[in-house]
C-alpha cells in the first residue's frame, strides 16, 4: 500500500516537473479557427488574414478604430483623380535581408489575379485597379478604373510579397502549396514562419531585422481551438496566454478571475433581419389573403419597434452586444446621425402600426437564421420571434445549419431571416450598396439584398457617393442614404457584435474594430 | 481463405463506388459550397467565377464522372477550402486520431472486458450491481459535457493536465506522434479518458451479457460437472467463448470511433481527422468528405474483414459460417 | 449452481404459465428492475401529461419575457403569477416546464429511432446470417457503406431536402442505426445458425421463415437488448449533439438534450440549473431504461431462464 502511494506520489510529481513552463517570451493565443492558407493572397478570410499581417505588410494600414495610416507607403498624392502615387517607405527590408522596392509591390499586385483554386481571390480588393507601376525604386503608381475614394481601404488587405523570394515556375510564382510549407513565405512583418502543423500550432518568430519597433514576443504560438468553453478553459488553466471570442457563458469566469481579464473593442459585425419586400405571395407568410405584409411600411415599422434591443444586448449577448439603429456603427463613415441609436422599443406603438396597417389580427411569419454561425444567433432570433408574437405576429423560427441556412437564403426561401454583415472599408457605403441597392447582377449592386428592397433615390444617392473624392461631400451623401434607408425600415437592424479577447492578466491588447488578432500588438504591462 | 479475401476485397470496390456516388448526391442536396467558400463581399459575377473554375457550373453527372476518371488514377482532387490535394489532408491528420482512438480503444477493453466477466460470474452480487449501474452513467452523459467536466475538474480546478491539443511530438518517419513523449502522454490522457468511458460501459455490459450466455451452455455445464476448477473454466473456455462478441462489438467501436471521434476532438482541440470531416462537411468542402469517407470505407471493410478472419482463428468451426 | 434447462431441450412454449404471466411475476421479483420501472413511470407520465401539469407552455413563445432569463431556482416572474421551481433559462423558459415538454420529445425521438432501426437491423440481420452467400454479401455491404456515411451528413441532407421537425430526426437516427444492429444480429445469429437445434430444425426441412423466426431470433435477442439499451441513451445524445448543431429539433421545441447542449455554456458562469437539472432527468431516464432492460433480457432470455 504504502509502496504504491509513494509510487503514485513520484509520478505525479514526474508529471508536474514535466510540464515545462512556457519561456517567458512566448506568445500562445487560441483561436478560433485556423487560416485555410499562409500564402497571403489566396482566400479573403478573416484568420488568413491576420496571419499575414503578421508576416508581411501591406502600403497602408488601419487603425484598431479603422481609420487608414501609413505603413510601407510613407505617403501618397494624386496625380489625377484615376492616378495615385505612393512613396515607399525608406531602409525598410525584407525578413531575407533584401530591400523592399516598388518592384516587389508590383509583383505583388500583380499576382493576385494568377492564384489559382482560390475560393474567394483577392482580386475583390483589385477590382477598380487598371494598373501599377514602378515610377522609380521608392514610387508606385495606381491607376484605377475611375475616380475611385476606397482604394487605400482596398490596398490594406494586399499585403506586400518578396519579388525574389516568392517568384517561381508557375505563373503565380510559389504556388499556395509551396507557400504553405513556408517557401518563399518571405515579407517585411514583425514576425517570421517558422512551422504550421496543420489543425495545430502555427509557430512564428519575431523578424530580428524589422524596420519598426521590435514585438514583445520571441515566439507566437497560434492554436485553433473551434469550441468556445476550450479556450475559456485552456486561458483560466494558464495554458494559453490570450484567447479571440470570449463566449458568453465564461465572461463572469474570466472577470472574476486573478489571473485572466477581458478586452472588448469597437462594435463591430451588424446583426440585421433582412424582410421580402418584393414578392406577394412570400414563402414564409400566412393568413394574409396571399397578400405580403411586408411591403407595407407601418408593418415593417411596427415590426422594428417590437424589438427590445437593449434586452437583447443585456440578456441574449451578455452585454458583448450594442443595439443598432443603422447597418453602420455610429463612428463608421457616413453613418446617419439619427440613426446612431434605435428608437426605443415600443409594442403598444408596434401594435397601433399594425392596426393602421390593416393587420389588427396579425398574422403568421417563419424567420429564418443560422446556428452556430454568428454569436449566440439561433437564441437572437428566437428572441425576436417571442417579442413579434406578443404584438401579434405570430412567429416560428427556422434554424438551420449554416450550408443550409445559405441555401434557403439563396433560393429566397425565407420572408423574412437574421444575418450578419461585416464592414472592413469603414465606409457605409459598402454595406448599403449590397445589402440595400437595388439587385443587379452584372452591376454587382445588391449582392447580398436577398429581401430584394428597391429604392431608385437610394441607388442614385449611393452611386453618386461612391465617385466622390471629396471626404466632406461623400459623407454627407451617405449619412442622407442611410437615414433614408432607415426611415424606411428597408432593412431592421438589431445590435453590433461587440468583439472581445480574453488576456493573462499582465497582458494588454488594443481590441480592433477589423476583429483581427494581431500578435504584434499585444504587449506586456509595466 | 484467399479467395474469401480476394472476394471480399472485389466487394470492397463496388461498395466505394456506390460510396462516392452517394456522397455526391448528398453533398450537392444539402447546399451550394459557393455559398459557404466565397466572401459576402462578392459579386454575383465574382461568385460565378469561382463557381466555373471549381467546375460547379456543370451539371452534376459530368462532375462525378469527372471525379471518377482522375480517382481511378488516385487524384481525389483538391479541398475547395485550402487547395490542397484532399487526400494530403486527411493523411497528414491520421496519425493524432488512430493515435487517440487506439488508446481509448486499449483503456476500455483493458477496463472492461474484466469488470464485464466478473458481473457476469456473479451476477447477484452487489459489486457487480455496483459495476453495472455504474455503467450506465458512462453512456447516459452527452461527450462534450463529460469531456468539459473533466477539463474543468483536471486542469482548471486541480490544474495537473492540460486543456487541450496534443503537446509534443516526435517525427517517426513521415508520421508525428506524441505518445512517445510525457508531454504528449499528458496531452492524451483527458481526451482519451472522455472518448474511452463510453466505450468501456459498452464493453462492460457486452461481456457481461456473453459471459452469461456462456456459462449457462452445455459444454460449460460440462465441464464443471467434470470437476475442472473454475479457472481453468474461466481461462480456456469462457474467455475464448466471450471473445467473438467482444471483438464484433470493440471492432464496430473503434472503426466508428476512429472515423468520427468529432466530439472529443472538438473539445480537446485536437488535431485529428474527425474535426476536418465535420469542418468539410459543413463548408461542404466536397473533395475532402469524399476522399474521407471513401478512406474509411475501405478501412472499415478491412477492418470487418480481420474481424471475421479472427472469428476464424477462435473458433474453427465458424469458417464456413462467415464465408461469403 | 442449479442447473438449468436450456432451449434446446424445451419447447418453444409452455402452456401452463403463459409467457406474459410469467414475465410479469419474474419482473416483480427483482427490486432493482422495479426502482427502474417507478423511476420510468415517475418521469414519463408527468412529461407526457405535460401542457396539463407543466406551470407553463415553454413552445409558447409569445409568453416568454427575456427579462426573465437566466433566474436562479424558486425565483418568481416578474408578472407575478409564476414560480420558476428550478430556475428559467437563457431564453426565460421555465426550466420544470422546458424538462417535461423536452423529455417527451426526447422520448419520443429515442424510443422510435431505436424501435425503428431495431427492427430493420435485425431483419437485415438475421436473413443475411440466414441465407449467406450473395445475400450476405450485398446485405452486409450496405452495412459497410451506412456504418462509414457520417451522421452528420445524413441529417444534413435529411433537412435541406425535406426540412425541419422531430419526423426528420427520427428518419436520421434511423438511417444512421440500423446498420449497427444488423451487424450485430449477425454475428450473434451466425453462431446460433449452426448448433444443433437450427441444424435439426433444417434438416426437418422447416420453412426458412419458421426457422428464422422461432429458432434464430429468440436467442439472438440478448445482445441486441444490451445494445438497444444503450442506443437509447446513445439516441438522445445523438439527437441533443444534431440539434446543437441546428441540424436537430426546431430551437424553439427543445428536446431534454438540446437544454443541455444550450445550459452548457452557462455552467462555466455558474448559473448551473439550466443544463444541470435537465441532465439529472437524462441520466434518470437512461438509469432506469436500462434497469429495466437488463432485467427484461434476462428474464426473455431463454437460456438463463430461471
Amino acid at each position: 500500500m504504502s509502496f504504491t502511494r509513494s509510487h503514485l506520489f513520484a509520478s505525479t510529481a514526474a508529471l508536474l516537473l514535466a510540464c515545462s513552463p512556457v519561456s517567458a517570451e512566448d506568445l500562445v493565443i487560441g483561436t478560433k479557427s485556423e487560416p485555410s492558407s499562409l500564402d497571403p493572397q489566396f482566400h479573403v478570410l478573416s484568420p488568413n488574414m491576420q496571419v499575414s499581417l503578421a508576416i508581411f505588410e501591406p502600403l497602408v494600414r488601419q487603425d484598431a478604430q479603422g481609420a487608414i495610416e501609413p505603413l510601407l507607403a510613407e505617403s501618397w498624392e494624386l496625380a489625377s483623380p484615376t492616378e495615385w502615387d505612393f512613396h515607399l517607405r525608406e531602409g525598410v527590408t525584407f525578413s531575407d535581408g533584401t530591400p523592399l522596392t516598388a518592384q516587389d509591390v508590383v509583383f505583388s499586385l500583380d499576382r493576385v489575379a494568377k492564384v489559382p483554386n482560390s475560393p474567394t481571390p483577392f482580386t475583390l480588393f483589385t477590382r477598380q485597379i487598371a494598373g501599377v507601376e514602378a515610377l522609380d525604386d521608392t514610387t508606385v503608381r495606381i491607376t484605377t478604373k475611375q475616380a475611385y475614394p476606397n482604394l487605400t481601404v482596398d490596398l490594406v488587405n494586399l499585403p506586400i510579397m518578396s519579388k525574389a523570394a516568392a517568384s517561381g515556375d508557375a505563373p503565380e510564382g510559389r504556388t499556395t502549396t509551396e507557400l504553405n510549407r513556408g517557401e518563399g513565405l518571405i515579407g517585411t512583418g514583425p514576425f517570421t514562419f517558422v512551422s504550421w502543423q496543420k489543425g495545430a500550432d502555427l509557430i512564428l518568430e519575431a523578424n530580428t531585422s524589422y524596420w519598426g519597433e521590435a514585438p514583445d514576443w520571441d515566439r507566437v504560438i497560434m492554436r485553433p481551438m473551434t469550441n468556445p468553453a476550450t479556450r475559456s478553459a485552456a486561458l483560466l488553466a494558464g495554458d494559453i496566454d490570450m484567447m479571440e471570442d470570449v463566449p458568453t457563458g465564461s465572461v463572469g469566469q474570466i472577470e472574476g478571475d486573478a489571473n485572466a481579464k477581458i478586452v472588448s473593442g469597437p462594435p463591430a459585425r451588424v446583426i440585421f433581419i433582412a424582410l421580402d419586400q418584393e414578392r406577394d405571395d412570400s414563402p414564409g407568410i400566412s393568413g394574409t389573403d396571399g397578400e405580403n405584409p411586408l411591403k407595407i411600411k407601418e408593418v415593417r415599422e411596427a415590426l422594428f419597434r417590437a424589438i427590445d434591443r437593449e434586452g437583447i444586448a443585456s440578456r441574449v449577448m451578455g452585454g458583448a452586444a450594442v443595439p443598432a439603429g443603422s447597418l453602420g456603427t455610429p463612428n463608421m463613415f457616413g453613418t446617419s446621425a439619427d440613426h446612431e441609436v434605435p428608437a426605443p422599443a415600443d409594442p403598444e406603438r408596434a401594435a397601433q402600426l399594425l392596426e393602421e396597417a390593416g393587420y389588427g389580427d396579425g398574422f403568421s411569419i417563419t424567420l429564418g437564421s443560422p446556428s452556430g454561425r454568428y454569436v449566440n444567433d439561433a437564441r437572437v432570433a428566437q428572441t425576436v420571434a417571442a417579442m413579434w408574437s406578443r404584438i401579434g405576429v405570430k412567429t416560428a423560427v427556422d434554424a438551420a445549419a449554416a450550408p443550409v441556412f445559405f441555401k434557403n437564403r439563396d433560393h429566397r426561401a425565407y420572408s423574412a431571416y437574421l444575418a450578419s454583415w461585416g464592414n472592413n472599408t469603414g465606409e457605409i457605403g459598402t454595406t448599403l450598396g449590397a445589402q440595400l441597392a437595388t439587385y443587379d447582377k452584372d452591376a454587382g449592386q445588391g449582392s447580398a439584398n436577398a429581401g430584394r428592397y428597391s429604392n431608385p433615390e437610394l441607388d442614385a444617392l449611393l452611386s453618386e457617393a461612391s465617385k466622390t473624392m471629396d471626404d466632406d461631400a461623400r459623407a454627407k451623401l451617405l449619412e442622407e442614404a442611410d437615414a433614408l434607408a432607415m426611415s424606411d425600415f428597408a432593412i431592421l437592424p438589431i445590435h453590433f457584435e461587440v468583439p472581445s479577447w480574453g488576456l493573462r492578466a499582465d497582458l494588454e491588447y488594443e481590441a480592433r474594430a477589423d476583429q483581427f488578432t494581431l500578435p504584434q500588438n499585444v504587449t506586456r504591462s509595466e | 481463405m484467399s479467395a474469401f479475401v480476394i472476394n471480399r476485397l472485389l466487394q470492397a470496390f463496388f461498395v466505394l463506388l456506390v460510396m462516392s456516388v452517394l456522397v455526391f448526391v448528398g453533398i450537392y442536396l444539402v447546399g451550394d459550397p459557393i455559398s459557404m467558400l466565397v466572401s459576402p463581399e462578392a459579386t454575383d459575377l465574382e461568385r460565378d467565377a469561382v463557381r466555373e473554375s471549381f467546375g460547379l457550373d456543370r451539371p452534376i453527372f459530368v462532375q462525378y464522372i469527372t471525379f471518377l476518371g482522375s480517382a481511378l488514377q488516385g487524384d481525389f482532387g483538391r479541398s475547395f477550402l485550402t487547395g490542397e490535394p484532399a487526400l494530403q489532408l486527411i493523411l497528414e491528420r491520421m496519425p493524432a486520431t488512430v493515435e487517440l482512438v487506439g488508446f481509448a480503444m486499449f483503456f476500455s477493453v483493458v477496463i472492461g472486458v474484466p469488470l464485464g466477466i466478473i458481473a457476469g460470474l456473479r451476477p447477484e452480487a452487489t459489486f457487480s450491481k455496483v459495476i453495472m449501474t455504474g455503467s450506465i452513467f458512462g453512456f447516459s452523459l452527452p461527450t462534450f459535457w463529460v469531456g468539459m467536466v473533466l477539463i474543468m475538474l483536471f486542469a482548471v480546478q486541480l490544474g495537473i493536465l492540460p486543456t487541450s491539443g496534443r503537446g509534443e511530438t516526435v517525427q517517426v518517419g513521415p508520421i508525428e506522434l506524441s505518445i512517445l513523449t510525457l508531454d504528449g502522454l499528458r496531452h492524451l490522457i483527458l481526451p482519451a479518458l472522455t472518448l474511452g468511458l463510453t466505450k468501456a460501459s459498452l464493453i462492460i455490459r457486452v461481456t457481461r451479457a456473453a459471459t452469461r450466455e456462456i456459462q449457462a451452455m452445455d459444454y460449460i455445464k460440462f465441464a464443471r460437472a467434470k470437476g475442472l476448477s473454475s479457472s481453468r473454466i474461466l481461462r480456456v473456455h469462457l474467455l475464448k467463448n466471450v471473445l467473438i462478441p467482444i471483438i464484433t462489438v470493440a471492432g464496430l467501436e473503434f472503426g466508428q470511433a476512429l472515423a468520427f471521434a468529432v466530439v472529443t476532438e472538438t473539445v480537446f482541440s485536437w488535431p485529428g481527422m474527425g474535426k476536418l470531416l465535420i469542418d468539410s462537411i459543413l463548408t461542404l468542402d466536397r473533395p475532402v468528405v469524399v476522399a474521407y469517407v471513401l478512406i474509411m470505407v475501405l478501412f472499415l471493410v478491412l477492418l470487418n474483414l480481420v474481424i471475421d478472419l479472427l472469428y476464424m482463428v477462435i473458433d474453427p468451426s465458424s469458417r464456413e459460417k462467415v464465408r461469403d | 449452481m442449479t442447473v438449468q434447462p436450456t432451449s434446446a431441450d424445451r419447447p418453444a412454449r409452455t402452456r401452463a404459465d403463459t409467457p406474459f404471466r410469467r414475465i410479469v411475476r419474474q419482473f416483480f421479483e427483482n427490486p432493482l428492475a422495479v426502482f427502474g420501472l417507478i423511476i420510468l413511470v415517475g418521469l414519463t407520465v408527468p412529461s407526457f401529461l405535460a401542457p396539463w401539469v407543466a406551470p407553463q407552455n415553454p413552445y409558447d413563445i409569445g409568453t416568454l419575457d427575456i427579462f426573465d432569463s437566466q433566474l436562479p431556482p424558486l425565483s418568481t416572474s416578474s408578472s407575478g403569477d409564476i414560480t420558476y421551481w428550478l430556475g428559467t433559462d437563457g431564453q426565460a423558459r421555465d426550466v420544470l416546464s422546458a424538462i417535461l415538454y423536452g423529455m417527451r420529445t426526447s422520448l419520443i425521438v429515442a424510443f422510435s429511432a431505436v424501435a425503428g432501426a431495431l427492427f430493420i437491423g435485425t431483419a437485415v440481420g438475421l436473413i443475411a446470417a440466414y441465407f449467406g452467400g450473395v445475400v450476405d454479401a450485398i446485405l452486409m455491404r450496405t452495412v459497410d457503406i451506412q456504418l462509414s456515411f457520417p451522421a452528420i451528413l445524413v441529417a444534413l441532407v435529411l433537412l435541406s431536402v425535406l426540412g425541419q421537425g422531430i419526423d426528420k430526426v427520427i428518419i436520421a437516427l434511423i438511417v444512421v442505426q440500423w446498420a449497427y444492429f444488423a451487424r450485430t444480429a449477425r454475428s450473434s445469429a451466425i453462431v446460433e445458425r449452426n448448433r444443433e437445434y437450427v441444424l435439426a430444425a433444417r434438416s426437418l426441412s422447416l420453412g426458412s421463415r419458421r426457422i428464422i423466426f422461432r429458432h434464430m431470433l429468440p436467442n439472438t435477442m440478448p445482445p441486441l437488448i444490451v445494445i438497444a439499451t444503450i442506443d437509447l441513451a446513445h439516441a438522445i445524445t445523438a439527437e441533443a449533439t444534431l440539434s446543437f448543431l441546428g441540424i436537430g429539433v426546431p430551437v424553439t421545441e427543445p428536446s431534454l438534450g438540446m437544454l443541455i447542449a444550450n445550459g452548457f455554456e452557462f455552467m462555466m458562469s455558474g448559473e448551473y440549473w439550466i443544463s444541470l437539472f435537465p441532465g439529472i432527468a437524462l441520466t434518470l431516464i437512461v438509469l432506469g431504461i436500462n434497469l429495466v432492460g437488463d432485467h427484461l433480457r434476462d428474464i426473455l432470455n431463454p437460456r438463463n431462464a430461471q
